[in-house]
Protein backbone atom coordinates (compact mmCIF):
# COMPACT_ATOMS: atom_id res chain seq x y z
CA UNK A 1 0.00 0.00 0.00
CA UNK A 2 1.19 3.45 -0.57
CA UNK A 3 2.29 5.27 2.19
CA UNK A 4 0.44 8.36 2.75
CA UNK A 5 3.17 10.64 3.80
CA UNK A 6 6.17 9.72 3.69
CA UNK A 7 10.01 12.00 4.70
CA UNK A 8 13.51 10.74 3.09
CA UNK A 9 16.07 11.82 4.70
CA UNK A 10 14.72 15.21 4.72
CA UNK A 11 17.23 18.07 5.31
CA UNK A 12 16.24 21.69 5.32
CA UNK A 13 18.11 24.75 6.17
CA UNK A 14 17.59 28.41 6.51
CA UNK A 15 19.71 31.76 5.85
CA UNK A 16 20.35 32.83 9.87
CA UNK A 17 19.20 36.38 8.85
CA UNK A 18 18.25 37.51 5.71
CA UNK A 19 19.26 40.98 6.35
CA UNK A 20 16.93 43.85 4.67
CA UNK A 21 16.55 42.92 1.55
CA UNK A 22 16.94 46.53 -1.08
CA UNK A 23 18.59 46.86 -3.87
CA UNK A 24 21.52 47.90 -2.42
CA UNK A 25 22.76 44.24 -0.50
CA UNK A 26 21.45 42.59 -3.50
CA UNK A 27 23.74 44.25 -5.33
CA UNK A 28 26.46 44.35 -2.75
CA UNK A 29 25.69 39.97 -2.45
CA UNK A 30 25.85 39.87 -6.36
CA UNK A 31 29.42 41.39 -6.55
CA UNK A 32 31.03 39.61 -3.60
CA UNK A 33 29.30 36.29 -2.96
CA UNK A 34 29.36 35.99 0.73
CA UNK A 35 28.32 32.58 2.40
CA UNK A 36 25.91 33.32 4.67
CA UNK A 37 25.26 31.14 7.91
CA UNK A 38 22.45 28.65 7.49
CA UNK A 39 20.86 26.68 10.26
CA UNK A 40 20.07 23.01 9.48
CA UNK A 41 16.00 22.97 11.13
CA UNK A 42 15.49 19.25 10.05
CA UNK A 43 18.78 17.15 9.18
CA UNK A 44 18.22 13.66 7.80
CA UNK A 45 14.78 13.31 9.20
CA UNK A 46 12.66 10.23 7.70
CA UNK A 47 9.80 8.34 8.44
CA UNK A 48 6.46 6.80 6.66
CA UNK A 49 2.85 6.88 7.75
CA UNK A 50 0.70 4.60 6.39
CA UNK A 51 -2.94 5.61 5.58
CA UNK A 52 -4.99 5.71 8.92
CA UNK A 53 -1.88 6.09 11.05
CA UNK A 54 -1.53 8.98 13.66
CA UNK A 55 1.92 10.48 14.53
CA UNK A 56 2.57 12.80 17.35
CA UNK A 57 5.70 15.20 17.31
CA UNK A 58 6.92 15.70 20.08
CA UNK A 59 10.13 18.28 20.95
CA UNK A 60 11.06 21.41 22.54
CA UNK A 61 10.39 24.66 20.90
CA UNK A 62 12.32 24.91 17.74
CA UNK A 63 13.01 21.33 17.12
CA UNK A 64 11.63 21.33 14.11
CA UNK A 65 8.46 20.48 14.32
CA UNK A 66 6.55 22.91 13.00
CA UNK A 67 9.46 22.60 9.84
CA UNK A 68 7.94 19.06 9.49
CA UNK A 69 4.41 20.29 9.00
CA UNK A 70 5.51 23.06 6.63
CA UNK A 71 7.38 20.88 4.91
CA UNK A 72 5.34 18.12 4.62
CA UNK A 73 2.36 20.93 3.63
CA UNK A 74 4.24 21.55 0.88
CA UNK A 75 5.06 25.55 1.62
CA UNK A 76 8.52 24.87 1.31
CA UNK A 77 10.84 22.48 -0.23
CA UNK A 78 13.91 20.55 1.35
CA UNK A 79 17.30 21.07 0.40
CA UNK A 80 17.91 17.59 0.26
CA UNK A 81 15.97 14.45 0.48
CA UNK A 82 12.53 13.78 -0.86
CA UNK A 83 8.46 14.12 0.67
CA UNK A 84 5.93 12.18 -1.01
CA UNK A 85 2.05 12.74 -0.35
CA UNK A 86 -0.97 10.85 -1.34
CA UNK A 87 -3.91 12.03 -0.81
CA UNK A 88 -5.39 15.62 -0.08
CA UNK A 89 -3.89 17.81 2.39
CA UNK A 90 -4.87 19.76 4.85
CA UNK A 91 -3.16 22.00 7.42
CA UNK A 92 -4.14 23.94 10.74
CA UNK A 93 -0.59 25.31 11.22
CA UNK A 94 -1.23 29.02 12.94
CA UNK A 95 -4.24 30.49 14.29
CA UNK A 96 -6.68 31.94 11.88
CA UNK A 97 -4.26 31.54 9.16
CA UNK A 98 -5.30 32.82 5.89
CA UNK A 99 -8.29 34.89 7.59
CA UNK A 100 -8.97 38.04 7.49
CA UNK A 101 -10.20 40.40 10.54
CA UNK A 102 -12.41 42.71 8.44
CA UNK A 103 -14.32 39.71 6.96
CA UNK A 104 -17.06 38.23 8.85
CA UNK A 105 -17.51 34.80 10.13
CA UNK A 106 -19.37 33.87 7.45
CA UNK A 107 -17.36 35.14 4.36
CA UNK A 108 -14.04 34.09 6.28
CA UNK A 109 -15.40 30.71 5.70
CA UNK A 110 -15.90 30.53 1.92
CA UNK A 111 -12.74 32.23 1.28
CA UNK A 112 -10.72 29.25 3.47
CA UNK A 113 -12.71 26.73 1.72
CA UNK A 114 -12.01 27.90 -1.80
CA UNK A 115 -8.21 28.33 -0.52
CA UNK A 116 -8.38 24.84 0.62
CA UNK A 117 -9.93 23.41 -2.36
CA UNK A 118 -13.39 23.02 -2.04
CA UNK A 119 -15.86 23.99 -4.78
CA UNK A 120 -18.63 26.05 -4.96
CA UNK A 121 -21.00 22.98 -4.37
CA UNK A 122 -19.28 21.64 -1.67
CA UNK A 123 -18.69 25.47 0.29
CA UNK A 124 -22.36 25.79 0.04
CA UNK A 125 -23.19 22.27 0.90
CA UNK A 126 -20.86 22.04 3.92
CA UNK A 127 -21.44 25.52 5.00
CA UNK A 128 -24.15 24.87 7.60
CA UNK A 129 -22.14 21.50 8.90
CA UNK A 130 -18.99 23.82 9.36
CA UNK A 131 -21.16 26.71 11.07
CA UNK A 132 -22.99 23.89 13.72
CA UNK A 133 -19.63 22.74 14.30
CA UNK A 134 -17.66 25.76 15.63
CA UNK A 135 -20.52 26.44 17.50
CA UNK A 136 -20.09 30.37 16.67
CA UNK A 137 -22.78 30.84 15.05
CA UNK A 138 -24.18 33.84 16.76
CA UNK A 139 -21.10 35.51 15.33
CA UNK A 140 -21.22 34.69 12.25
CA UNK A 141 -21.90 37.39 10.57
CA UNK A 142 -20.17 39.55 12.91
CA UNK A 143 -16.27 40.73 11.46
CA UNK A 144 -13.44 38.00 12.57
CA UNK A 145 -11.99 40.93 14.84
CA UNK A 146 -14.19 40.66 17.23
CA UNK A 147 -13.91 37.29 17.81
CA UNK A 148 -11.90 35.57 20.89
CA UNK A 149 -8.66 33.52 19.61
CA UNK A 150 -11.00 30.11 21.11
CA UNK A 151 -13.48 31.37 18.76
CA UNK A 152 -11.05 31.65 15.90
CA UNK A 153 -9.78 28.33 16.31
CA UNK A 154 -13.25 26.84 16.59
CA UNK A 155 -14.21 28.06 12.92
CA UNK A 156 -10.49 27.73 11.41
CA UNK A 157 -10.85 23.76 12.70
CA UNK A 158 -14.34 23.74 11.42
CA UNK A 159 -13.24 24.48 8.30
CA UNK A 160 -10.72 22.36 7.71
CA UNK A 161 -12.06 19.46 8.66
CA UNK A 162 -14.81 20.06 6.47
CA UNK A 163 -12.40 19.93 3.90
CA UNK A 164 -12.45 16.26 4.42
CA UNK A 165 -8.35 15.57 3.53
CA UNK A 166 -6.90 12.23 3.22
CA UNK A 167 -3.79 13.85 5.67
CA UNK A 168 -5.05 16.11 8.27
CA UNK A 169 -1.81 18.25 9.88
CA UNK A 170 -2.27 19.89 13.03
CA UNK A 171 -0.22 22.86 14.75
CA UNK A 172 -0.71 22.84 18.25
CA UNK A 173 -3.49 25.35 17.95
CA UNK A 174 -6.75 23.19 18.96
CA UNK A 175 -5.49 23.56 22.46
CA UNK A 176 -6.94 27.05 22.33
CA UNK A 177 -10.39 26.29 22.13
CA UNK A 178 -12.63 25.55 25.63
CA UNK A 179 -12.94 22.00 27.10
CA UNK A 180 -15.86 21.61 25.41
CA UNK A 181 -14.48 22.06 22.15
CA UNK A 182 -11.83 20.05 22.81
CA UNK A 183 -13.51 17.25 23.47
CA UNK A 184 -15.26 17.65 20.28
CA UNK A 185 -12.24 18.16 18.34
CA UNK A 186 -10.79 15.05 19.60
CA UNK A 187 -13.99 13.07 19.01
CA UNK A 188 -13.68 14.74 15.52
CA UNK A 189 -10.16 13.42 14.98
CA UNK A 190 -10.90 9.75 16.59
CA UNK A 191 -13.79 9.40 13.70
CA UNK A 192 -11.38 10.34 11.41
CA UNK A 193 -9.01 7.72 12.23
CA UNK A 194 -11.63 5.36 12.25
CA UNK A 195 -12.22 6.69 8.40
CA UNK A 196 -8.40 5.58 7.74
CA UNK A 197 -7.29 8.81 7.58
CA UNK A 198 -3.90 10.15 8.67
CA UNK A 199 -3.02 12.56 11.31
CA UNK A 200 0.00 14.68 12.18
CA UNK A 201 -0.17 16.46 15.10
CA UNK A 202 2.92 18.58 16.37
CA UNK A 203 1.95 19.39 20.36
CA UNK A 204 3.62 19.53 23.83
CA UNK A 205 1.09 17.99 25.57
CA UNK A 206 2.72 14.43 26.21
CA UNK A 207 -0.72 13.08 26.90
CA UNK A 208 -2.24 14.23 23.68
CA UNK A 209 0.31 12.56 21.66
CA UNK A 210 -0.16 9.48 24.10
CA UNK A 211 -4.09 9.59 23.85
CA UNK A 212 -4.46 10.50 20.09
CA UNK A 213 -1.64 8.75 18.35
CA UNK A 214 -0.55 5.16 17.93
CA UNK A 215 3.15 6.09 16.95
CA UNK A 216 5.41 9.46 17.84
CA UNK A 217 8.36 11.33 17.08
CA UNK A 218 10.95 12.87 18.98
CA UNK A 219 12.62 15.42 17.54
CA UNK A 220 15.48 17.66 18.81
CA UNK A 221 17.72 20.77 17.31
CA UNK A 222 16.43 18.87 13.93
CA UNK A 223 17.31 15.25 14.47
CA UNK A 224 15.37 12.29 15.39
CA UNK A 225 16.20 11.17 19.04
CA UNK A 226 13.72 8.24 18.85
CA UNK A 227 10.53 6.88 16.59
CA UNK A 228 7.98 4.54 17.47
CA UNK A 229 4.59 3.67 19.04
CA UNK A 230 3.34 7.08 21.20
CA UNK A 231 3.93 4.97 24.47
CA UNK A 232 7.61 4.38 24.18
CA UNK A 233 8.63 7.40 22.77
CA UNK A 234 6.30 9.80 25.71
CA UNK A 235 8.10 7.95 28.37
CA UNK A 236 11.62 8.10 26.96
CA UNK A 237 10.91 11.34 26.36
CA UNK A 238 9.34 12.29 29.83
CA UNK A 239 12.05 9.80 31.20
CA UNK A 240 14.45 12.45 29.77
CA UNK A 241 12.91 15.34 31.42
CA UNK A 242 12.65 18.85 30.68
CA UNK B 1 11.50 20.38 -7.73
CA UNK B 2 7.85 20.86 -8.14
CA UNK B 3 5.37 22.05 -6.50
CA UNK B 4 2.22 19.59 -4.88
CA UNK B 5 -0.58 19.41 -7.13
CA UNK B 6 -3.23 21.74 -5.46
CA UNK B 7 -6.96 20.15 -6.95
CA UNK B 8 -9.17 22.76 -6.02
CA UNK B 9 -11.63 25.43 -8.45
CA UNK B 10 -9.76 27.85 -9.75
CA UNK B 11 -12.60 29.74 -11.17
CA UNK B 12 -13.99 29.52 -7.15
CA UNK B 13 -11.06 30.97 -5.78
CA UNK B 14 -10.01 33.74 -7.87
CA UNK B 15 -13.85 34.73 -7.41
CA UNK B 16 -13.45 34.57 -3.55
CA UNK B 17 -10.56 36.23 -3.37
CA UNK B 18 -11.51 38.84 -5.75
CA UNK B 19 -14.39 39.77 -3.84
CA UNK B 20 -12.71 39.41 0.05
CA UNK B 21 -10.59 41.96 -1.34
CA UNK B 22 -13.33 44.26 -2.64
CA UNK B 23 -14.83 43.97 1.20
CA UNK B 24 -11.60 44.80 2.60
CA UNK B 25 -11.75 48.10 0.45
CA UNK B 26 -15.09 48.84 0.72
CA UNK B 27 -16.23 48.58 3.67
CA UNK B 28 -15.05 51.40 5.93
CA UNK B 29 -15.66 54.12 2.99
CA UNK B 30 -18.68 56.16 3.19
CA UNK B 31 -18.76 56.50 0.11
CA UNK B 32 -17.82 53.57 -1.19
CA UNK B 33 -17.58 52.31 -4.83
CA UNK B 34 -18.32 55.92 -5.66
CA UNK B 35 -14.56 56.66 -5.28
CA UNK B 36 -13.67 55.03 -8.36
CA UNK B 37 -15.77 57.40 -10.09
CA UNK B 38 -14.52 60.43 -8.06
CA UNK B 39 -10.79 60.14 -8.99
CA UNK B 40 -11.25 59.92 -12.84
CA UNK B 41 -14.02 62.73 -13.06
CA UNK B 42 -11.64 65.08 -11.06
CA UNK B 43 -8.47 64.52 -13.09
CA UNK B 44 -10.77 64.69 -16.19
CA UNK B 45 -11.86 68.13 -14.85
CA UNK B 46 -8.46 69.74 -13.88
CA UNK B 47 -6.94 67.96 -16.99
CA UNK B 48 -9.80 69.56 -19.37
CA UNK B 49 -9.23 72.60 -17.73
CA UNK B 50 -5.50 73.04 -18.03
CA UNK B 51 -5.14 71.90 -21.84
CA UNK B 52 -8.57 72.91 -23.45
CA UNK B 53 -8.49 76.50 -21.62
CA UNK B 54 -4.84 77.13 -20.51
CA UNK B 55 -3.17 75.71 -23.40
CA UNK B 56 -5.75 74.95 -26.04
CA UNK B 57 -4.54 73.37 -29.06
CA UNK B 58 -6.63 73.49 -32.45
CA UNK B 59 -5.73 70.03 -33.46
CA UNK B 60 -8.04 68.80 -30.61
CA UNK B 61 -10.84 71.03 -30.16
CA UNK B 62 -12.47 69.11 -32.92
CA UNK B 63 -13.32 66.35 -30.70
CA UNK B 64 -14.58 66.41 -27.06
CA UNK B 65 -12.11 66.85 -25.15
CA UNK B 66 -13.25 65.28 -21.62
CA UNK B 67 -13.87 62.59 -23.53
CA UNK B 68 -10.38 62.49 -25.25
CA UNK B 69 -8.33 62.84 -21.90
CA UNK B 70 -10.68 59.97 -20.23
CA UNK B 71 -9.72 57.30 -23.11
CA UNK B 72 -6.13 58.10 -21.34
CA UNK B 73 -6.46 58.38 -17.86
CA UNK B 74 -8.74 54.78 -17.24
CA UNK B 75 -5.61 52.79 -18.97
CA UNK B 76 -3.05 54.26 -17.41
CA UNK B 77 -4.80 54.54 -13.57
CA UNK B 78 -5.67 51.14 -13.84
CA UNK B 79 -1.78 50.27 -15.30
CA UNK B 80 -1.06 52.21 -12.11
CA UNK B 81 -2.84 50.75 -9.50
CA UNK B 82 -3.07 47.28 -10.84
CA UNK B 83 0.61 47.06 -11.69
CA UNK B 84 1.74 48.48 -7.54
CA UNK B 85 -0.86 46.20 -6.07
CA UNK B 86 -0.03 43.20 -8.26
CA UNK B 87 3.88 43.88 -7.34
CA UNK B 88 3.44 43.78 -3.64
CA UNK B 89 0.57 41.57 -3.06
CA UNK B 90 3.17 38.09 -2.27
CA UNK B 91 4.91 40.13 0.58
CA UNK B 92 1.35 41.66 1.68
CA UNK B 93 0.15 38.35 1.78
CA UNK B 94 3.02 37.03 3.85
CA UNK B 95 0.06 35.50 5.77
CA UNK B 96 -1.53 33.40 3.33
CA UNK B 97 2.29 32.55 1.11
CA UNK B 98 3.50 31.21 4.56
CA UNK B 99 0.70 29.49 5.49
CA UNK B 100 -2.01 27.95 2.71
CA UNK B 101 -0.94 25.81 0.42
CA UNK B 102 -2.95 27.43 -2.21
CA UNK B 103 -0.61 28.18 -6.18
CA UNK B 104 1.22 31.08 -5.73
CA UNK B 105 0.65 32.39 -9.04
CA UNK B 106 -3.07 32.79 -7.91
CA UNK B 107 -1.85 35.94 -5.39
CA UNK B 108 -0.63 38.55 -7.98
CA UNK B 109 -3.34 37.67 -10.60
CA UNK B 110 -6.04 37.75 -8.04
CA UNK B 111 -4.78 41.77 -7.59
CA UNK B 112 -4.59 42.74 -10.86
CA UNK B 113 -8.51 40.98 -11.20
CA UNK B 114 -9.29 43.10 -8.33
CA UNK B 115 -8.27 46.23 -9.84
CA UNK B 116 -10.84 44.95 -12.23
CA UNK B 117 -14.15 45.83 -10.74
CA UNK B 118 -12.79 49.30 -10.53
CA UNK B 119 -11.89 49.13 -13.92
CA UNK B 120 -15.35 48.13 -15.06
CA UNK B 121 -16.60 50.97 -13.31
CA UNK B 122 -14.53 53.24 -14.60
CA UNK B 123 -15.09 52.03 -18.05
CA UNK B 124 -18.71 52.57 -18.01
CA UNK B 125 -18.01 56.00 -16.91
CA UNK B 126 -16.02 56.95 -19.89
CA UNK B 127 -18.96 55.08 -21.88
CA UNK B 128 -21.46 56.79 -20.60
CA UNK B 129 -19.85 60.49 -21.06
CA UNK B 130 -19.25 59.00 -24.58
CA UNK B 131 -22.71 58.97 -25.36
CA UNK B 132 -23.62 61.95 -23.39
CA UNK B 133 -21.47 63.83 -25.59
CA UNK B 134 -23.09 62.53 -28.72
CA UNK B 135 -20.75 60.09 -29.97
CA UNK B 136 -23.30 56.92 -30.70
CA UNK B 137 -22.14 53.42 -30.21
CA UNK B 138 -21.14 51.65 -33.03
CA UNK B 139 -19.70 48.09 -34.55
CA UNK B 140 -16.24 48.50 -33.63
CA UNK B 141 -17.35 48.62 -29.63
CA UNK B 142 -17.02 45.26 -29.78
CA UNK B 143 -13.34 45.57 -30.34
CA UNK B 144 -13.29 47.03 -26.74
CA UNK B 145 -13.96 43.52 -24.80
CA UNK B 146 -10.69 42.29 -26.65
CA UNK B 147 -8.64 45.05 -26.30
CA UNK B 148 -9.14 45.05 -22.77
CA UNK B 149 -8.87 41.70 -21.93
CA UNK B 150 -5.36 41.70 -23.86
CA UNK B 151 -4.44 44.59 -21.76
CA UNK B 152 -5.50 42.89 -18.72
CA UNK B 153 -3.17 40.00 -19.65
CA UNK B 154 -0.56 42.17 -20.14
CA UNK B 155 -0.65 43.48 -16.47
CA UNK B 156 -1.37 40.15 -15.17
CA UNK B 157 2.08 38.87 -16.69
CA UNK B 158 3.78 42.05 -15.44
CA UNK B 159 2.45 41.55 -11.65
CA UNK B 160 3.63 37.95 -11.81
CA UNK B 161 7.13 39.22 -12.63
CA UNK B 162 7.14 42.20 -10.25
CA UNK B 163 6.07 40.31 -7.77
CA UNK B 164 8.44 37.69 -7.33
CA UNK B 165 11.17 39.67 -7.77
CA UNK B 166 9.85 42.33 -5.11
CA UNK B 167 9.95 39.47 -2.41
CA UNK B 168 13.88 39.06 -3.20
CA UNK B 169 14.40 42.97 -3.82
CA UNK B 170 11.37 44.97 -1.56
CA UNK B 171 12.77 48.60 -3.21
CA UNK B 172 11.01 46.96 -6.55
CA UNK B 173 7.86 49.05 -5.70
CA UNK B 174 9.63 52.16 -5.78
CA UNK B 175 10.95 51.57 -9.03
CA UNK B 176 7.92 50.92 -9.98
CA UNK B 177 6.40 53.99 -9.04
CA UNK B 178 8.58 56.46 -10.77
CA UNK B 179 8.05 54.27 -13.81
CA UNK B 180 4.61 55.09 -13.69
CA UNK B 181 5.44 58.94 -13.13
CA UNK B 182 7.50 58.85 -15.92
CA UNK B 183 5.13 57.23 -17.86
CA UNK B 184 2.51 59.31 -17.21
CA UNK B 185 4.06 61.51 -19.51
CA UNK B 186 5.03 58.80 -22.31
CA UNK B 187 1.17 57.99 -22.86
CA UNK B 188 -0.76 60.27 -24.99
CA UNK B 189 -3.02 61.32 -22.61
CA UNK B 190 -3.73 64.91 -22.80
CA UNK B 191 -2.05 65.28 -26.16
CA UNK B 192 -2.80 63.12 -29.36
CA UNK B 193 -0.50 60.66 -30.99
CA UNK B 194 -0.17 62.66 -34.29
CA UNK B 195 1.73 65.61 -32.64
CA UNK B 196 4.35 63.21 -31.89
CA UNK B 197 7.54 64.12 -33.74
CA UNK B 198 8.73 61.71 -35.97
CA UNK B 199 12.01 60.52 -34.13
CA UNK B 200 10.13 59.84 -31.04
CA UNK B 201 7.48 57.79 -32.34
CA UNK B 202 9.26 54.64 -31.49
CA UNK B 203 8.43 55.40 -27.76
CA UNK B 204 5.03 55.20 -28.23
CA UNK B 205 4.55 52.44 -31.07
CA UNK B 206 6.00 50.09 -28.86
CA UNK B 207 4.11 51.04 -25.34
CA UNK B 208 1.37 48.99 -25.01
CA UNK B 209 -0.46 51.65 -23.11
CA UNK B 210 -0.19 53.91 -25.74
CA UNK B 211 -1.74 51.09 -28.27
CA UNK B 212 -4.79 50.53 -25.95
CA UNK B 213 -5.16 54.22 -25.21
CA UNK B 214 -5.15 55.28 -29.49
CA UNK B 215 -7.53 51.87 -29.79
CA UNK B 216 -9.84 53.45 -27.64
CA UNK B 217 -10.06 56.46 -28.74
CA UNK B 218 -10.11 55.32 -32.86
CA UNK B 219 -13.32 53.11 -31.65
CA UNK B 220 -14.88 55.71 -29.23
CA UNK B 221 -14.36 59.21 -30.71
CA UNK B 222 -12.98 58.12 -34.37
CA UNK B 223 -15.70 55.77 -34.87
CA UNK B 224 -13.21 53.40 -36.63
CA UNK B 225 -11.68 50.13 -36.24
CA UNK B 226 -8.07 50.15 -34.64
CA UNK B 227 -5.44 49.23 -37.25
CA UNK B 228 -3.99 45.96 -37.18
CA UNK B 229 -0.62 47.04 -35.88
CA UNK B 230 -1.86 48.70 -32.05
CA UNK B 231 -4.16 44.49 -32.08
CA UNK B 232 -0.63 43.07 -32.91
CA UNK B 233 0.92 45.23 -30.56
CA UNK B 234 -1.69 44.59 -27.16
CA UNK B 235 -1.03 40.74 -28.77
CA UNK B 236 2.63 40.85 -28.25
CA UNK B 237 2.67 42.79 -25.15
CA UNK B 238 0.34 40.19 -23.44
CA UNK B 239 1.85 37.08 -24.57
CA UNK B 240 5.50 37.86 -24.30
CA UNK B 241 4.83 39.49 -20.36
CA UNK B 242 3.02 36.51 -19.56
CA UNK B 243 5.36 33.97 -20.77
CA UNK B 244 8.18 36.14 -19.18
CA UNK B 245 6.14 36.60 -15.61
CA UNK B 246 5.33 33.16 -15.87
CA UNK B 247 8.86 32.02 -16.03
CA UNK B 248 10.34 34.50 -13.40
CA UNK B 249 7.45 33.30 -11.20
CA UNK B 250 8.25 29.55 -11.02
CA UNK B 251 11.70 30.11 -10.83
CA UNK B 252 11.37 32.23 -7.75
CA UNK B 253 8.74 30.80 -5.91
CA UNK B 254 10.53 27.84 -4.69
CA UNK B 255 12.20 30.28 -2.16
CA UNK B 256 9.29 32.58 -0.89
CA UNK B 257 8.92 30.83 2.06
CA UNK B 258 12.55 31.73 3.15
CA UNK B 259 12.27 35.07 1.84
CA UNK B 260 9.02 36.54 3.56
Amino acid sequence: MLPSLRFDRVTKTFVHHTGPMLLRERLIEMMRPSRRPRFEALKDVSFELAPGESLGLIGANGAGKSTILNLATGLCLPDRGSITVNGRVTALLELGAGFHPDLTGAENVRVNAAMMGMTRRQSAERFETIVEFSGVREFINEPLRVYSSGMMVRLAFSVAVAADPEVLLIDEVIGVGDQVFYAKCLEKIRSFQNDGKTIVLASHSTELVAMLCQRALWIDRGQIVQQGTATDVVAAYRAAGP
Amino acid sequence: MSERHWGGDYVFLFENLILKDFRIRYRNMSLGILWSLINPLVMMTVLTFIFGRIFPRNDVHTQPFPVFILCGLVPFNFFVAALLTGATSIVDSAGLVKRVPVPREVVPIAAVLSNCVHLLIQIALLLLITVGFGLRPNRYWLWLPVIWALYVAFVCGLALGSSAINVYVRDTRYVLESFTTVLFWLVPIFYPFSIIPPKYVGIYQFNPVAALVMALRNILIDGIAPPMSLIVNLVLAASFTLSFGFLIFRRLKYRFYEHI
